[in-house]
């Protein structure tokens, strides 16, 4: 195909719009609630809702392990995943700057409609607006998604002293793929992001001894302990042998100087868990792909901050994470 | 990657913790300054000071280079970068330090500043070479770990006959301001863990004088290992009375230093009189540009002088930086002074002592 530009035509509402939305939007998301192409969408749901949404910003576009689309559906099905939703129907609002390839936001379209697929939901309305590409070099996605209620998972009142908290996964990848990839830092490394759905551990888990879930994006572990320390007048005690990471990731976070608890994750959850039942959790959880690498690695405490044991034995304090994670000087 | 995960290894510290234990048997105690940055992470980052014993203090010192910029230095890049059509390349610790007016890089570049977060000082001049049509100003910032990079990327650009890049000279060394903590009589110190990054460069000998003095100098790497057993190593000279700089680095750090790197920067550098933040003008203590690279000073490229300027009042980043008082009583700290928003770069710079003392503590 011949690599075409999108101009504003593409969101005035006439031919182009039209044409865009049958052959792109409605090839890779088609479904009988969004082919009907309404104003709305009529949607058939029994039982308690959750809902949620997020505008999805990333430079680049395109990183090793996703894109923008990609990120944009499960990063919307991760936050109802979290608060205890089966994710059932997602909106997909796009905004492209004038004279972006007509391929790569196909390309972008592509990715979301396959994620959705793998996660099982529908994206079954949406927009699209084409705006003047001074200072925006790529796409803007914003989602929407309603989910299920099978059990809420955000009632901090439930944590209690003792619990175990589980990670679901390795952590700082994708912040780290996507630092390496910025232009100017020009790091040569093969990290991909983790970008990943996080339903399955809940489904997988039938949801018993979970008491509360958070996934750790922007601001990573270190902050969502926190918040929770916060919101809850406890504390955590973390294992920092215990907390998967991978070498080459660890690697990059030392040599920027970086705390890769701090550092985002798009695939990994914390989760609180009964004591007794942690175990078992564990092992369930390590039974899905995206809970491979799952690991307990500590427990709530009574004193009211988030405090980690470090490989030697000595004990340091973890801070809410502020302002944007630049490289240090050497 | 081993040798990371070797110098961790927590049954070798377990040892190490109490052997300190042990030999830790003066009643006056010891005192044990960190010099670099890095350390000071480092010692925070594995929690170090909770499994040393009580008479084991360290407290940290001088050794950032963007925390001892002085704050004329940082308001001469804020002037170029304000008053000129330039692209601005910087190592990122510096994007949050504060000018006078209390603004940052990062604000700089919200208004649209064009303003790049660079690693190393030969990308900032490949930038330069693959944008000729923008003139590009990098700061130099850093000690002798930097210097040689940054002392080649001037020859690179030289040999390359780039006329769009240059760099504001902000480099410092080392021994100056050893002598300089040597010479204060307010402080009251054992020994020192000398910086490892700098000794690659510069080997062992630039310690003498502190071994000369009665003070142990031990030169250390980063890693947890690293710094027990170091600290260890002082006590041991302290119990015996026999001073002497201490190579233990030498995986990494030769006794001669590497002349390659000191060769490189005496060809672009020469040793000037540097004002140094909290601590004043030291003679000899900084690094100007030769005349011959005098076309790649920025500050002389934008006729820009480096304005005399005092520190925020209250701020006490020069006795931080002297390790006569612990970033906690500073009367700023964590009130008006924290990394949301910094009034001094020892609470910017990721290896400052105060925005280690805030995060880690
Ligand atoms: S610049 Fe290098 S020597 Fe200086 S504090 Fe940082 S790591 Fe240590
Ligand atoms: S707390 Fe802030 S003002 Fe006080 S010494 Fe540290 S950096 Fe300077």
């Amino acid at each position: 195909m011949e690599d075409k530009k999108i101009t504003s035509a593409l969101g005035s509402g006439g031919k182009s719009t039209n044409d865009f939305v049958k052959d792109i939007i409605c090839k890779y998301f088609g479904n009988s609630i969004l082919e009907n192409l309404g104003d709305a969408a009529y949607l058939d749901i029994n039982g308690e809702l959750s809902f949620s949404t997020d505008s999805f910003v990333v430079e680049p576009e395109f990183f090793p392990g996703g894109d923008i689309g990609k990120l944009a559906v499960y990063g919307t099905c991760n936050d109802l995943s979290v608060s205890g939703a089966k994710p059932k129907f997602l909106s997909f609002s796009l905004i492209v700057p004038e004279g972006y390839k007509f391929s790569d936001t196909e390309k972008i379209v592509a990715s979301a409609g396959a994620a959705a697929e793998e996660a099982g939901v529908q994206i079954v309305c949406g927009d699209t607006k084409v705006i003047s590409a001074s200072g925006l070099k790529s796409p803007l996605v914003n989602t929407a998604g309603i989910g299920v209620l099978k059990k809420k998972l955000n009632d901090y009142g439930k944590i209690k002293t003792g619990d175990k908290i589980i990670l679901t996964s390795d952590i700082a990848r994708h912040g780290m793929c996507i630092i390496s990839k910025r232009e100017g830092l020009n790091i040569d490394s093969e990290i991909e992001s983790d970008c990943a759905d996080l339903n399955p551990l809940f489904e997988v888990s039938g949801y018993k001894g979970i008491k509360f879930a958070r996934d750790a994006t922007r601001g990573g572990v270190a902050a969502v302990l926190n918040e929770i320390s916060d919101k809850t007048g406890l504390g955590f005690l973390v294992d920092e042998d215990e907390i998967p990471m991978r070498e080459d990731v660890k690697y990059l976070c030392e040599f920027l100087g970086f705390d890769p608890l701090s550092v985002a994750n798009e695939g990994a959850a914390l989760l609180i868990v009964e004591s007794a039942l942690s175990s078992k959790i564990l092992d369930k959880i390590k039974s899905v792909k995206v809970g491979a690498d799952a690991a307990l690695i500590g427990e709530v405490c009574s004193e009211n901050k988030v405090m980690l044991k470090t490989p030697i034995g000595g004990i340091r304090n973890v801070e809410m994470p502020v302002g944007e994670l630049l490289p240090r000087i050497c | 990657m081993k040798l990371i995960t070797d110098f961790r290894n927590s049954e070798i510290s377990r040892r190490l913790i109490k052997k300190i234990e042990e030999e830790s048997s003066s009643e006056s105690g010891y005192t044990i300054m960190e010099v670099c940055g890095t350390h000071t992470v480092s010692i925070f980052k594995y929690g170090i000071r909770s499994v040393l014993p009580e008479n084991v203090s360290l407290i940290s010192g001088p050794g950032c280079p963007v925390c001892v910029t002085s704050q004329g230095e940082i308001d001469a890049i804020f002037q170029i970068v304000k008053n000129n059509n330039v692209s601005l390349l910087t190592f990122g610790d510096l994007m949050k330090v504060p000018g006078s007016s209390g603004e940052n890089l990062i604000n700089l570049r919200s208004e649209g500043k064009d303003i790049r977060v660079m690693l190393s000082p030969l990308d900032a001049v490949k930038t330069a070479a693959r944008e000729p049509d923008r003139e590009f100003v990098f700061v130099g910032i850093g000690f002798e770990t930097t210097a040689p990079a940054i002392a080649s990327a001037v020859l690179e650009a030289k040999n390359m006959g780039l006329n769009n890049f240059s760099i504001l000279p902000y480099c410092k060394t080392m021994p100056e301001v050893l002598g300089y903590l040597l010479d204060d009589p307010k402080l009251d110190i054992n020994g020192f863990l000398c910086p490892g990054h700098v000794s690659v460069v510069t080997g062992k000998n630039i310690y003498q004088p502190l071994a000369q003095k009665g003070k142990a100098a031990v030169i250390t790497g980063f890693e947890p290992l690293d710094i027990l057993s170091s600290i260890l190593q002082i006590i041991r000279q302290v119990n015996s009375g026999d001073y002497c700089v201490y190579n233990n680095y030498s995986r990494v750090v030769s006794d001669n230093g590497n002349r390659k790197a000191v060769q490189i920067m005496d060809t672009v550098f020469e040793p000037c009189s540097a004002v140094w933040r909290g601590l004043g003008e030291l003679e000899d203590s900084g690094l100007g540009l030769k005349e011959e690279f005098s076309l790649f000073n920025s500050l002389e490229k934008f006729n820009v002088r480096v304005p005399q300027v005092s520190e925020k009042k209250g701020c006490r980043c020069g006795d931080v930086l002297k390790g006569h008082i612990k970033p906690n009583l500073c009367p700023l700290f964590s009130l008006q002074c924290n990394p949301e928003n910094p009034v001094g770069p020892c609470m910017v710079s990721s290896e400052g002592a105060c925005s280690a003392y805030y995060k880690f503590n």
